[in-house]
């Protein structure tokens, strides 16, 4: 093995074909630039449902005097409903992680300091707010459970599960991260026939050196390796050019941008950025890798 | 050294002729033999059997102890190292320079520079071109090219010269030359097959001749000429 004979080859032919080069490396770096936002959208998505979910709980609004629902046609929850409710909210333990009682007096302050720019606050009571059991459940997932042992019993007007509300927020998310993946699907496969055609140009170009070197018996391995070479190293480049957008839309968009202006909320670490790029540059060069192999196999026979 | 056991070689475009129908012969050590006959007698087919560059319709082709279609796909480069080959057109790399041009049968085998340092002038002494190391293709006379050719199909000192009319674009004082040169190789102890149109140089040299017409062997003459009624 020859390695500065290989890499003169190599340097060789990637001047030679210097605009195909440049159109993987254009098209590679688009396209894994869109797969490794995907997936940073999709780390985002779990990191904000660790985030939330965490947070989440369902709610069981207990009767008041003027709830209309058929289940507080007795008015509002008696002491023994509640202390009931509370007794197999305890029995459904582990589920329930957390059980708290929040009384109308607090439902008020609450309402009071959530709403404090509002004019509404003025209009309501403290006795239009009903109190409410707020529950945390150890897997939020399992919300059916409780809001078929709890709904529709009589003293409890509704259960409601904030993960629902979230869960609309996410699936837009989710639908966003289909369409890159999707865009990103079709650009690798429009990167692929690139990466064919390219190969296909080269051995064409280089059919002079290749019938030399099957003459004197050069090995296949030999024969190919300065095109896988250059299939690889084009690729490389582009898939970097890719991994250093997505550090700058790290860096830039997400810390410096999207951060500071919606702080309530979590964003990705540099853990998943981390774990997305070499999955990138392996993408882009395995791809590359066996496009070319393959399309070589067929041009570059013995 | 070679040996072909009734072989039949049929080319997918052209069913109804086979360009060699059941061709036995066999061509020992050392020797060395005049392929001739009319263009699309079956010459090239013969050559490129020899080579693997095409397979057998049917029979087998022995070169250098080996039936090549029992020959798996990776031994081919081991076996054409053990051969070399010179065209009509040379097929010398333009922007490499005579050394390069040797040097380059040597680098794609993998050999150290070191040992293409030590070999490539000795072989380019053997043909004659010491002092043009640095010529490139373009600044040489065809004699000279053919020559270049023959050093990069020399330099491993192979068992087998194949040459498929290497004095076909030369002109014949020129061409004495190169037959001087092959006959050199050929005394050196490398098998020489070569295919000519040149009845000159057939007469002049007086080996073995194989004449192959339509696919059939229809001369086998030692010490022959190029053909009876010429």
């Amino acid at each position: 093995m020859r390695a500065t004979f290989v890499a003169s080859e190599v340097g060789t032919g990637l001047r030679r074909n210097l605009t195909m080069t440049l159109a993987v490396i254009i098209t590679v770096a688009v396209s894994l630039g869109l797969f490794g936002a995907s997936l940073l959208v999709r780390a985002q998505v779990s990191t904000m449902k660790d985030f939330w979910y965490d947070k989440v709980e369902v709610s069981i609004f207990l009767c008041s005097k003027g709830s209309d629902t058929p289940s507080c046609a007795g008015g509002a929850v008696t002491n023994a409903q509640r202390d009931q409710i509370e007794a197999d909210l305890e029995s459904l333990r582990p589920l329930v992680e957390d059980i708290y009682y929040e009384s109308k007096a607090e439902a008020y302050a609450r309402f009071q300091e959530q709403f404090k720019n509002s004019p509404i606050v003025d209009n309501v009571t403290e006795n239009a707010l009903p109190e409410s059991f707020r529950v945390k459940l150890s897997d939020p997932t399992k919300y059916d459970v409780v809001a078929s042992a709890f709904a529709g019993r009589p003293g409890i007007e509704q259960v409601n599960d904030q993960r629902q509300i979230l869960d609309k927020f996410f699936r837009l998310l989710g639908g966003l991260q289909l369409i890159a993946l999707l865009i990103a699907m079709s650009m690798l496969i429009v990167t692929v026939l690139l990466i064919v055609n390219t190969m296909r140009v080269a051995a064409f170009s280089r059919r002079r050196e290749t019938s030399i070197m099957r003459l004197v018996g050069a090995s296949n391995f030999y024969i190919q390796l300065p095109f896988l070479l250059e299939a690889a190293l084009a690729a490389g480049l582009g898939a970097l050019l890719a991994i250093g957008t997505l550090i700058a839309s790290k860096a830039i968009l997400i810390d410096q941008v999207l951060a500071p202006s919606f702080q309530f909320t979590a964003f990705v670490g540099w853990d998943a950025v981390a774990g997305i790029a070499p999955l990138m540059l392996l993408t882009g060069v395995g791809l590359a890798g066996l496009a070319a192999f393959f399309t070589l196999r067929k041009y570059l026979r013995v | 050294m070679i040996l072909f056991d009734h072989v039949t070689k049929v080319y997918a475009s052209s069913q109804a002729r086979p360009a060699l129908d059941d061709v036995s012969l066999e061509i020992e050590k050392g020797e060395f033999i005049f392929l001739v006959g009319p263009s699309g007698s079956g010459k090239s087919t013969f050559l490129r059997l020899v080579l693997r560059e095409e397979r057998p319709t049917r029979g087998q082709v022995w070169v250098l102890g080996k039936e090549l279609n029992r020959l798996s796909n990776w031994k081919i480069p081991a076996m054409r190292r053990q051969i070399g080959t010179v065209f009509q057109d040379f097929r010398l790399l333009p922007n490499k320079t005579v050394f390069e041009n040797v040097a380059f049968a040597l680098e794609v085998i993998g050999k150290p520079s070191s040992h293409i340092k030590k070999v490539v002038p000795e072989v380019l002494e053997v043909v004659g071109l010491e002092g043009k190391e640095g010529r490139r293709p373009d600044e040489l006379s065809g004699g000279e090219q053919q020559r270049v050719a023959i050093a990069r199909a020399f330099v491993n000192r192979p068992m087998l010269l194949i040459a498929d009319e290497p004095t076909g674009n030369l002109d014949p004082g020129t061409s004495i030359g190169i037959m001087k040169l092959l006959d050199r190789i050929n005394k050196l102890g490398t098998t020489v097959v070569m295919s000519t149109h040149d009845s000159q140089i057939v007469d002049q040299m007086r080996r073995r001749v194989i004449e192959l017409e339509a696919g059939h062997v229809v001369r086998d003459q030692s010490r022959g000429v190029y053909g009876y009624a010429r």
